[in-house]
C-alpha cells in the first residue's frame, strides 16, 4: 500500500475491506458502479466485486434507502450510498420514521444492519441544496448512529465498525476533505464507534469539533499557541453514540468550552453537547461556552458569502481569545 | 383449493373476522388506546395469499394489518393483547395495532407511513436472490398508496432488477375518506399502473379467497423463477370505516349494501357447501373459531402490563438505548 491515502480513496479501501471478509456486505447507490461515484469514492468496488455485489441504481432515494433497509432486515449488510446528504431529504422517511424505529416497534424483533453513506458538507460552491452540513437532521432521531470521520484512517476505521454494526449508521463523508491525505492503517483497522479523539492536548481551552472542522480547529490551535493559549482539540468522530467522557475529562483539564461546528447554530450538534456538560459538567466551567457554528441561513453561493456562513480559522481564533480572556 | 384447504381457508377468515370485532369491541370498552384500522372485509386476501406463498416468504403490511399478521401465523391472543398493550402482546406492547410484525413467520412488520414498505419489499426480495435462495417478498397495501413516490420507486427498481416480489394493492374504494377515484388518474389505481413499468398487472376479486390464492399462486411462481415481480389490485371493501374516528358515512347505503352481499365469508362458506362440505362441518368450524377468539380475549386481557423498564430497551441490537459515553 502506498505512504498515504487520500479520504476519497480511504472511503473504497473501507467498505472494499469489508466486502473482503463479509460476502453479506453490498453496495448499492446512484451512479457508484462503473462510474466509480460522482464524488470517486466507490473508484475499483465494481471491477472487484461485480455487478452482483455493487448496483447502480435509479434516481430514486426512496428505493435506495428501502430497499437497503428490506435487505438489511433478511440477512444481509447494505452499503447505500446518498449522492450528497442534501439528498437525505428525499428518502427522510426511512431514516426519521422506518430504519431508526423498526427494531422497537417490533419489541426487539427486527435488526437492521446498514449504512447509509453521504457526502456532507460545504466550503466547495454547490450552492443551498448540494452544500449542507446536516449531521444535525440525523442527530434528532433517537435509534440512528451518526459517524462522521475527519482523516483517511477513520475513515477506514469507522467503515469496518460501520459495516459490522448490527445498528443502523449514517455515515457522513465530508466533500471538502475528500482530498485530504494522511497515513493508510494497518490491515483489519477499526474504530470503534463513540470513542471521540483527543487530536491536540493543551490546557487552557478545549474546542470540540467534528468533520471538516477538525482541521480548522488545529489550525486555530496552532495560531493561538503563538498568542499564548494552549487549545486541547477533541475529534469528535461521532455524534452518536456520543462520547461525552472525553469531552467532560477535557474540560477537566481546561475549563473552558468551544465547540466547531458546520452545522447551523439553529438546531447544531453542539446545542446538544452544550446541554449535557451544563447538566454534568458545570463545576468544570470557568468561563461561559462559545459556539462557532453556521450560520442560521441556507448556504449562499460565493465563495466569498459562503465563508461568512460557514465556520472559519479566524472565527475560532475570535471565539477563544474571547474567553480566554474572560 | 382442495375442500380442506377452502375449509381451512374459511376458518381462519372466520377467527380474523371475529378476531376484528373483538378488537372493536374492546376498544369501545376502553381496553383499546389509540386508534385501530380494522381489516374486516379483507380477510380473503391476506388468506388467499398466504396460502399461496411458502412458509419462508416474507409480507410486509400496513397499519390496517391485523388480518396480515394473523394469516403470518400470530395468534389472535398474541394481536389482541398488542392492541390492549401487554407485555404479552406481539411486540411487547411497544407497537400496537399499527405495528403488528412476527418476523419469525416472515411477517416483517405492518407501516404506517403509507407506501413506505414497498421499497423494503424490494429490498427483501433482492436479499434472497443475493443469498441465491428462492424466497420471494409481498408488500400489501392501500388503493391510497398508489399515489405516493414510494410506490413508483419500489415499482422501478423491482422491475429494473427483476426481483422476486409481488405488489398486491387491497383496494377497498377509499383512501381513507375520499374515494379513490376521485383523486387517482386512472381508473384502476394499481393495475393500471403496472405498463409504466413493464410489469403484469391484474385485478381480481379480493373477497373470493380461491381466486385470490389462484392469481397469487400463478404470480409467485412467476417471481419465484426468476420472471420478476407483479402488481394485483384486488379489489375488496372495508366493513368498518378508516379508523376508530371514522363512522365511514360517506359511503352511499346502496354500495355498502352491495358489498355486504358480496362478503368473502359468506363467499367462502356457498362454494363449501356447493363443493359438498356438510353444514354441519362448516358450522364446527365457526364454532371452533368463535371459540378461539373468546378464549383469546380472555387470556389477551388477563396479560400483564409492560415492565415501565421496557421503554429504555430494543432500541440497539445490544437491546439498550443508550445514546452518549
Amino acid at each position: 500500500m502506498a505512504d498515504v491515502i487520500s479520504y476519497r480513496e480511504a472511503v473504497a479501501e473501507g467498505i472494499a475491506r469489508e466486502m473482503r471478509r463479509d460476502p453479506s456486505v453490498v453496495c448499492l447507490g446512484e451512479d457508484i458502479g462503473e462510474a466509480g461515484g460522482v464524488f470517486k469514492t466507490t473508484v475499483g468496488l465494481f471491477k472487484e466485486f461485480g455487478p452482483e455485489r455493487v448496483w447502480d441504481t435509479p434516481i430514486s432515494e426512496q428505493a435506495i434507502v428501502g430497499a437497503a433497509m428490506g435487505a438489511a432486515m433478511t440477512g444481509m449488510r447494505p452499503v447505500a450510498e446518498i449522492m450528497f446528504s442534501d439528498f437525505l431529504a428525499c428518502c427522510w422517511d426511512y431514516l426519521a420514521n422506518e430504519i431508526p424505529k423498526v427494531r422497537y416497534m417490533t419489541g426487539g424483533q427486527v435488526t437492521v444492519p446498514l449504512v447509509v453513506r453521504t457526502a456532507n458538507g460545504g466550503g466547495l460552491g454547490f450552492g443551498a441544496q448540494h452544500s449542507q452540513a446536516t449531521e444535525n437532521w440525523a442527530l434528532t432521531v433517537p435509534g440512528l448512529k451518526i459517524a462522521a470521520p475527519a482523516t483517511p484512517a477513520d475513515v477506514i476505521g469507522m467503515m469496518a465498525a460501520a459495516i459490522r454494526s448490527d445498528d443502523p449508521v449514517v455515515f457522513f463523508e465530508h466533500k471538502g476533505l475528500l482530498a485530504t491525505k494522511g497515513a493508510p492503517p494497518p490491515p483489519d483497522h477499526v474504530v470503534e464507534l463513540g470513542r471521540a479523539a483527543v487530536v491536540r492536548e493543551g490546557t487552557d481551552v478545549t474546542l470540540v469539533a467534528l468533520a471538516s472542522m477538525v482541521p480548522v480547529a488545529l489550525k486555530a490551535a496552532e495560531l493561538l499557541a503563538g498568542e499564548g493559549v494552549d487549545a486541547e482539540v477533541v475529534d469528535l468522530r461521532c455524534l452518536v453514540p456520543l462520547d461525552m467522557s472525553t469531552v467532560l475529562a477535557s474540560l477537566g483539564r481546561t475549563s473552558r468550552l468551544v465547540t466547531v461546528e458546520e452545522n447551523p447554530y439553529q438546531g447544531g450538534w453542539g446545542a446538544t453537547l452544550v446541554s449535557v456538560v451544563a447538566d454534568e459538567g458545570f463545576a468544570l466551567l470557568d468561563a461561559p461556552v462559545r459556539r462557532v457554528a453556521g450560520e442560521c441561513v441556507p448556504l449562499p453561493f460565493a465563495d466569498a458569502l459562503e465563508e461568512e456562513v460557514i465556520p472559519t480559522v479566524d472565527k475560532v481564533v475570535a471565539a477563544v481569545r474571547g474567553l480566554a480572556a474572560y | 383449493m382442495e375442500p380442506a384447504e377452502l375449509l381451512a381457508a374459511y376458518e381462519q377468515m372466520t377467527v380474523i373476522r371475529r378476531t376484528e370485532k373483538a378488537a372493536h369491541d374492546l376498544f369501545l370498552q376502553g381496553l383499546v388506546k389509540g386508534t385501530t384500522h380494522l381489516a374486516a372485509g379483507h380477510e380473503a386476501i391476506a388468506v388467499g395469499a398466504s396460502a399461496a406463498l411458502r412458509p419462508d416468504d416474507y409480507v410486509f403490511a400496513t397499519y390496517r394489518g391485523h388480518h396480515h399478521a394473523m394469516a403470518r401465523g400470530a395468534t389472535p391472543e398474541e394481536c389482541l393483547a398488542e392492541l390492549m398493550s401487554r407485555a404479552t402482546g406481539l411486540c411487547g406492547a411497544k407497537g400496537g395495532s399499527m405495528h403488528l410484525t412476527k418476523a419469525a413467520t416472515g411477517m416483517l412488520g405492518s407501516y404506517a407511513i403509507v407506501g413506505a414498505h414497498l421499497p423494503m419489499a424490494a429490498g427483501a426480495a433482492w436479499s434472497a436472490r443475493l443469498r441465491g435462495t428462492d424466497q420471494i417478498a409481498v408488500a400489501f397495501f392501500g388503493d391510497g398508496a398508489t399515489n405516493i413516490g414510494a410506490f413508483h420507486e419500489a415499482l422501478n427498481l423491482a422491475a429494473v432488477w427483476k426481483l422476486p416480489v409481488l405488489f398486491v394493492c387491497e383496494n377497498n374504494l377509499y383512501m381513507e375518506y375520499t374515494p379513490i377515484a376521485d383523486v387517482t388518474a386512472v381508473a384502476r389505481p394499481a393495475a393500471d399502473r403496472a405498463p409504466a413499468y413493464g410489469v403484469p398487472g391484474e385485478v381480481v376479486d379480493g373477497n373470493d379467497v380461491v381466486a385470490v390464492q389462484d392469481v397469487v399462486a400463478r404470480l409467485a411462481g412467476r417471481a419465484r423463477a426468476g420472471d420478476g415481480p407483479a402488481l394485483l389490485e384486488a379489489r375488496t371493501y372495508r366493513h368498518f370505516g378508516h379508523s376508530r374516528a371514522d363512522p365511514a358515512t360517506y359511503r352511499p347505503a346502496e354500495e355498502v349494501e352491495r358489498w355486504l352481499k358480496h362478503d368473502p365469508l359468506d363467499l367462502a362458506r356457498g362454494r363449501l357447501i356447493e363443493i359438498g362440505v356438510p353444514e354441519a362441518v362448516v358450522a364446527e368450524a365457526d364454532e371452533r373459531a368463535t371459540s378461539l377468539v373468546a378464549k383469546a380475549v380472555d387470556a389477551a386481557k388477563a396479560g400483564p402490563a409492560p415492565d415501565p423498564r421496557e421503554a429504555l430497551t430494543d432500541v440497539w441490537a445490544d437491546g439498550g438505548a443508550a445514546w452518549r459515553t
